[in-house]
């Protein structure tokens, strides 16, 4: 059953094979199980969790359950959940108990979808490890001394090792995607604005979008159905026509399903600095997609170099502004001892905050101090457009575009902790399209030396639904997505 | 433009941010080489490029001027720190916040 897609688990749900509250607790007897040796989870309330299942179950008997009532999905731990601890993975909210429910939260209770509890995250989603949350790093599920990737690393372990039916994600510069490839499963960053981001813990408002993160394409779709919507709560929340996100999923049948799709191939996405053995894995993917009856184009992202520079610009820049709220006054962390209110503040902060997320609050203050704003934070603005207009260029040569997702596959803990810039790199691949605000995926490919390898897929602006179509083709005929780590077999 | 590090102490300042002498030092190197990356962009001409703050074109929706909130003072105040200096109260009264007094 772990394995099971989401539609699968449905149908046993609504032909009473199995309900809700015997599902969930095979999920919640597996992470009593596992998770105390990958700590995905961070907050786990088993009463609260089969209460919803309870309440799934008399949903489906009464005949009104949706596509999505009584699965258990994992929630990041930077979603405001009600009576839920909420901690962003910070010392900060370590004490922190959400009086109310995030949009993406209550998107999924109104589903009737279960809560199996919180996951781990790099501390307020800054960084590609998992390793700067305050309660400790996630092993990655296919190797335990490798990292789950970030910052997303908790969503990531648990879906890998099958704690949870899928999860959520929440993606400013690829922590959806990288998490993804470097955890072998689906993940989609949607278009900036689909998603609404109120009650989502902010760390770069520009940039921030949460997504699904799942075991296929189809499961993604499905959690699309649920997780896009307008609200007028979110002051960049889109009003667009309501989607079916799996409406073109059953046409990817037959020989050549995708007959006509032209996929673009940026050179910069495979120039130096790009592991050979994970180059190999996305151009045999590549090769399969040909053979779909896609073709190729090769294409130019001429500025997507400066993508690490500008968003190291303006992701710490809108960060130092959204945590400036943490002051030690209302909520959050305040320091035991203090002379005056200025020393409040200091030693508040000082103690509630990880090097990380310093050091970028550092950074974000420092660009927009007076006299440097126009050299960096203006400067980083242009060139954002310089990128999006790259974009812009190649999707009128191309449909989708293709590439790797991570440059690596899952690198060891503490190997690139003590060095942020090397740390930076992880997400060279997948920066862009945040900057530009477009969508973007991650579908598992192969494997190198035993590690998962992701693929990338880039689409232009709402074009979700042809991306999961082009995902869930290549689904069809490859069973990459299928595999999970043996040793986590037994249930 | 190389940072040292008087310029790490007055950034930590701006931020509210304690630093220790140690913490400093640490700071300068690890930004020292983050700012390395950011200066990649000083090599690209952007004369006349207008700056882009948003991927999507969209203006701020205005609504009626009406209550849309319920009051939820009682539920946010829960989550307040303690007083802290050795009260373990919270910092709240009368549906305030307490904080070191600030005026004379």
């Amino acid at each position: 059953m772990i394995n099971n897609s989401l539609k699968q688990l449905g149908h046993m749900l609504a032909s009473k094979q199995i309900s809700s509250v015997e599902m969930t607790q095979t999920f919640l007897d597996r992470i009593a199980k596992y998770n105390p040796s990958i700590n995905a989870y961070i907050a786990l309330d088993n009463e609260k969790t089969l209460a919803q299942a309870k309440a799934a179950d008399v949903r489906i008997s009464n005949g009104s359950a949706e596509p999505l009532t009584g699965i258990p999905f994992a929630q990041k731990d930077i979603f405001c959940a009600k009576d839920w601890p909420t901690t962003c993975g910070s010392k900060m909210l370590a004490n922190f108990v959400a009086p109310y429910d995030a949009h993406v939260i209550s998107q999924f209770d109104a589903a009737g979808a279960v809560n199996l509890g919180k996951t781990n995250m790099d501390e307020f989603a800054m960084g590609s490890s998992n390793e700067t949350s305050y309660f400790g790093g996630v092993k990655n599920p296919w190797d335990v001394d490798r990292v789950p990737g970030g910052s997303s690393g908790g969503s990531a372990a648990a879906v890998a090792a099958r704690l949870c039916a899928a999860a959520t994600g929440t993606d400013t510069g690829g922590s959806i995607r990288q998490p993804a490839s470097l955890c072998g499963f689906t993940g989609l960053k949607p278009t900036y604005g689909l998603v609404s981001r109120y009650g989502m813990i902010a760390f770069a408002s520009s940039l921030d979008q949460a997504g699904p993160m799942a075991k296929s394409a189809e499961d993604c779709a499905l959690m699309m159905n649920v997780m896009v919507g307008f609200d007028a709560r979110d002051s960049t929340s889109l009003n667009r026509p309501k989607e079916d996100y799996t409406r073109g999923l059953a046409n990817m049948q037959g020989a050549q399903p995708l007959k006509g799709l032209r996929i673009g191939l940026p050179k910069e996405y495979f120039a130096d600095g790009l592991d050979a053995n994970v180059g190999a894995v996305v151009q045999a993917a590549i090769n399969e997609y040909k053979k779909l009856g896609a073709e190729t184009v090769d294409i130019s992202l001429p500025n997507s170099q400066l993508s690490i520079p500008v968003y190291y610009v303006l992701a710490p820049a809108e960060a130092s502004s959204n945590l400036s709220r943490y002051d030690g006054v209302r909520y959050g962390h305040r320091a035991a001892e203090y002379d005056d209110l200025m020393d409040m503040y200091m030693k508040s902060r000082a103690e509630g905050f990880g090097a990380e997320v310093k050091r970028r609050i550092l950074i974000g203050t420092y660009v927009l101090s007076a006299g440097y704003y126009d050299a960096y934070y203006l400067k980083a603005q242009q060139i954002r457009r310089l990128i999006a207009d790259d974009f812009t260029q190649a999707f009128k040569q191309c449909d989708i575009i293709m590439g790797p997702t991570a440059p690596s596959t899952a690198f060891k803990a503490g190997e690139k902790a003590d060095d942020p810039v090397a740390m930076y790199l992880q997400d060279v691949y997948t920066i862009a399209t945040n900057l530009a605000g477009l969508p973007g995926m991650s579908i598992p490919a192969g494997f190198s030396n035993g590690l998962p390898v992701g693929l990338q897929l880039m689409g232009n602006y709402f074009d979700e639904a042809r991306m999961l179509d082009v995902a869930h083709a290549y689904q069809q005929v490859t069973d990459w997505h299928t595999y999970m780590p043996k040793e986590l077999h037994e249930s | 433009m190389a940072l040292n590090i008087s310029d790490i102490k007055r950034i930590a300042h701006l931020a509210r941010l304690e630093i220790s002498e140690q913490e400093a030092t640490q700071t300068l190197t690890k930004l020292t080489g983050i700012l390395g990356l950011i200066e990649q962009m000083q090599a690209v001409d952007t004369t006349g490029i207008t700056p882009m703050s948003h991927s999507q074109d969209v203006v701020q929706r205005l609504r009626e001027d009406v209550v849309t909130q319920t009051n939820m003072r009682e539920a946010f105040q829960v989550n307040a720190p303690k007083i802290g200096n050795g009260s373990v109260e919270k910092a709240v009264e009368g549906g305030l916040y307490l904080v070191p007094q600030v005026i004379e």
